[in-house]
C-alpha cells in the first residue's frame, strides 16, 4: 500500500504572539514542531505498516527550506520517504493555492492508495488543505476520522468521523483522502534507530521547486492567492466567568437568574 | 573544535526528553518511594532503542556516538536517577565488557538480547571486603577441568537479582594479586547462584541493588570473558566507560533540580515578589547554571573522546568527578531555595538530593578519580 501523509512544521505553541504593527506571526525564539494533528495523521500511517510491511509511507510538506528538520523527524518516527515543496514562487500561498501545490506534488509521485493529512495546523486553524487536496485530485475524503477498519482486501476502510454532537460511521473506496484528529491514536517517539537512519548522509530529503511540481504559477504563491488577511490581532482575554453558588441545582438556577434579570439580559 | 550538538545528538535528546516526561516523570517518585524495579519503562526505553546506543549494528546495536549515549543517560536522569543508572550499567558494565573481551560465540550469544534490551546486564566486583581495594577479591573460581566452580560473595550490585546476564570478577590465582583476576558471564538461573538480599538505599531506589551469593555454582568453560588473570584490566576498563555514564547521570540530575528550581522561584512568593528577584539566590542560581555547562563540557570531551577511540580514562575521570560534585552541591543548593518544600516529598527536589549522592561514590569514589587526576599530573 502507497501511504501519502501531508505535514505541516508550526510554531510549537498555541498562543502565538502577533505583531501589532505588521500584523504578522512573531517566530523568532519560538521552536517549530511537526503539527499536532499531522503527527496523528502520521502515526495512523505508521500503525498501517506495522500491520502491513510492504506499506510505503512518503511524507509531503510545503514551508521553508528549514521545514526539513521536521521531515528528518518523520523519517526518525518511521517514514520511509520525504518530500518538500519549497520555492519562493510559492510563499505566502494561502490554503488554495498550497492545495494546487500539494496536489501537483501528489501527481508527481508514481501513484497512491491513501493521503492521510491533520484535521487542520495549530498556526492557520484553518482546517482547509487536506479538503481541497482531495477535491483538486478528485478523490473522495473524509474529514474528522477517530477510528478506521479497512476491509478484507484493503480496497475500502470503515472510518468513524467526529462530529460536534455524535458521529459518522462512512465506508470509504481506496483512493481517498481522510483527515485525522487527535483522538484517532497517540502517536509514537522517535527511535535509535530512526535517529540514525535519518541521520544517515545517504538519506536525502528531496526538495521540489515549483518547476519540478509542473505547477501553473498563477495558481501559487501570495499574488494567486485569493485570501487576503485583512488584520491579525490578538484578542483581548474574556473577563473573568462567574461562578454560579448555590447548594441545589434550583438553588443555582434561581441565582443564575437573578444575575441574568440584575444585567437586562432576560 | 565544534561545540554545536550533531543532527544526531539534538535528535536523541529531543526523543528521551520527550520519552522521560511523559513516561518516566509520572512514576518517579513512586518507584522511589516503594523501591520498585521500572519494568514497564524499562520495556519501553528498551524498544526506543535505549540499551544498545553505542554498540555496532551487527549485534543489535545503533551505532550512535557517546556524546548521543551520555545525552540519553542524561536526559532519563533529568527525571529520574534510577532509570539513567538502569541503562548505564546494562551498557558499559556488562554490554560493553563482552563486546570488547568477548569471543565471536559469547558476542553472538549475547550482545542480540542485550543490545536490544531483551535481556538485561549486570557486573559484579564489589565484595564486603573488596570496594575501591577492588584487588582484594575473596570470590574464586576453580578450574574443575570441565567446568568452573565459583564461591563467594558479591555486594551493593546494581540490577542483581533483576538481570539476565552477570560479568562478574573471581580469584582465579590469589598469589597473583591483581593479575590473579579473572572475568566470567554467568546467568540468572545459574544453580549456585542466587541474590537473597536488596539493599535499601537512600537513593535511586528504582535501581535495585543486591547481594549475590555463589555457593559451589558451576558454570561452564567457555563462560570464561577474556583471558585467564585479566579480569582486573577488564573490570578497570568498564569503569571508564561506566563513569561517562555516571557523569551523565550526575549531569542529569543536577540539570533537572536545576530545571525545577527556575520554575519554583519564578513562582514563588515572598516580602511581596518572586524568589528570582532576590539577588543573593539568583546569583547564587547563577554559579550553579556554570557548574552544570563546565561539567557538561567535560563529559562531552571525554565521551568525544572514546568516540574518536582516544584514550580517556583521565577525562572520563574528571568528568566523573566533575559531574557528580555539580551534583551535590546543585541538588543542596536547590533543597536549600526551595524551603521547607525543598525537604518534603511532594516535590521531587528531596529525592533528586538523595539521588545524587551515590554518583560520588560508585564506579569509583571521587577520592579514586583524584587519584587518577593526581597520577596523570604527576606522572
Amino acid at each position: 500500500m502507497k501511504i501519502i501523509v501531508c505535514a505541516k512544521q508550526v510554531p510549537d505553541t498555541n498562543e502565538i504572539k502577533i505583531n501589532p504593527e505588521t500584523g504578522t506571526l512573531m517566530r523568532d525564539g519560538v521552536p517549530s514542531i511537526l503539527n499536532p494533528d499531522d503527527a496523528n495523521a502520521l502515526e495512523m500511517a505508521l500503525e498501517i505498516k506495522d500491520n502491513n510491511p510492504d506499506t510505503e509511507i512518503t511524507v509531503i510538506s510545503m514551508g521553508p527550506p528549514q521545514a526539513k528538520v521536521m521531515l528528518e523527524e518523520c523519517i526518525a518516527l518511521g517514514a520511509d520517504k520525504c518530500i518538500l515543496i519549497s520555492d519562493r514562487a510559492v510563499g505566502g500561498s494561502d490554503t488554495w493555492a498550497t492545495s494546487n501545490a500539494i496536489a501537483a506534488a501528489v501527481r508527481k509521485l508514481d501513484g497512491f492508495d491513501l493521503i492521510i493529512a491533520g484535521r487542520q495546523a495549530i498556526d492557520g486553524d484553518t482546517a482547509q488543505v487536506g479538503p481541497q487536496t482531495a477535491e483538486k485530485l478528485d478523490i473522495p475524503q473524509v474529514t474528522y476520522v477517530k477510528e478506521y477498519k479497512f476491509s478484507d482486501d484493503m480496497k475500502s476502510v470503515e472510518v468513524k468521523r467526529a462530529l460536534e454532537d455524535g458521529y459518522q460511521i462512512i465506508d470509504v473506496k481506496l483512493p481517498c483522502m481522510l483527515t485525522a484528529i487527535k483522538e484517532l491514536n497517540t502517536p509514537r517517539y522517535m527511535t535509535v534507530d530512526g535517529i540514525m537512519r535519518a541521520c544517515d548522509p545517504n538519506l536525502e530529503i528531496k526538495v521540489w521547486g515549483a518547476a519540478d511540481i509542473e505547477v501553473d504559477l498563477d495558481k501559487v504563491g501570495l499574488k494567486a492567492s485569493p485570501t487576503n488577511v485583512f488584520r491579525s490581532f490578538t484578542p483581548k482575554p474574556k473577563g473573568k466567568g462567574v461562578y454560579i453558588e448555590g447548594d441545589t441545582p434550583k438553588e443555582k438556577s434561581q441565582n443564575l437568574v437573578t444575575g441574568l434579570k440584575a444585567k437586562h439580559i432576560i | 573544535m565544534d561545540f554545536n550538538p550533531t543532527k544526531e545528538q539534538e535528535m536523541v535528546r529531543k526523543m528521551v526528553r520527550k520519552f522521560a516526561e511523559t513516561e518516566i516523570k509520572p512514576i518517579a517518585a513512586e518507584i522511589d518511594e516503594q523501591a520498585i524495579y521500572p519494568y514497564a519503562t524499562m520495556k519501553r526505553a528498551a524498544e526506543l532503542g535505549l540499551m544498545g546506543m553505542p554498540f555496532p549494528k551487527k549485534y543489535g546495536g545503533s551505532e550512535t556516538d557517546y556524546i548521543s549515549y551520555v545525552t540519553a543517560i542524561e536526559e532519563l536522569s533529568r527525571v529520574c536517577g534510577s532509570h539513567g543508572v538502569i541503562v548505564q550499567t546494562h551498557c558499559a558494565l556488562c554490554t560493553w565488557p563482552i563486546l570488547t573481551y568477548g569471543t565471536e560465540e559469547q558476542k553472538n550469544k549475547y550482545l542480540p538480547d542485550l543490545c536490544t534490551g531483551k535481556k538485561l546486564g549486570a557486573f559484579g566486583l564489589t565484595e564486603p571486603n573488596a570496594g575501591t581495594d577492588a584487588a582484594g577479591q575473596e570470590t574464586t573460581a576453580v578450574d574443575m577441568g570441565d567446568h568452573w566452580l565459583i564461591n563467594g560473595t558479591k555486594i551493593f550490585i546494581s540490577g542483581g537479582g533483576i538481570a539476565d546476564v552477570y560479568v562478574i570478577m573471581a580469584m582465579t590465582d590469589k598469589s597473583k594479586g591483581n593479575r590473579g583476576i579473572t572475568s566470567f558471564i554467568i546467568e540468572k538461573g545459574t544453580p549456585g547462584f542466587y541474590s537473597p538480599k536488596h539493599e535499601k538505599k537512600m537513593g535511586i531506589r528504582g535501581s535495585i541493588a543486591s547481594e549475590l551469593v555463589f555457593e559451589d555454582c558451576k558454570i561452564p568453560k567457555e563462560n570464561m570473558l577474556g583471558k585467564l588473570g585479566k579480569g582486573f584490566k577488564t573490570a578497570m576498563t568498564s569503569l571508564d566507560v561506566g563513569r561517562l555514564g555516571i557523569a551523565a547521570q550526575a549531569l542529569g540530575i543536577a540539570q533537572g533540580a536545576f530545571d525545577e528550581t527556575v520554575e519554583y522561584m519564578k513562582n514563588r512568593k515572598q516580602f511581596g515578589k518572586s524568589l528570582d528577584k532576590f539577588q543573593a539566590l539568583a546569583f547564587e542560581m547563577a554559579n550553579m547554571y556554570n557548574q552544570i555547562e563546565m561539567s557538561r563540557l567535560l563529559l562531552y570531551k571525554a565521551a568525544d573522546r572514546r568516540s574518536q577511540g582516544l584514550p580517556s580514562t583521565l577525562e572520563a575521570a574528571q568528568a566523573k568527578l566533575a559531574c557528580s560534585e555539580t551534583a551535590m552541591y546543585v541538588t543542596t543548593k536547590a533543597v536549600q531555595f526551595h524551603g521547607g518544600y525543598g525537604y518534603i516529598k511532594d516535590y521531587p527536589i528531596e529525592r533528586m538530593m538523595r539521588d545524587a549522592k551515590i554518583t560520588e561514590i560508585y564506579e569509583g569514589t571521587s577520592e579514586v578519580m583524584k587519584m587518577v587526576i593526581a597520577g596523570s599530573v604527576f606522572k
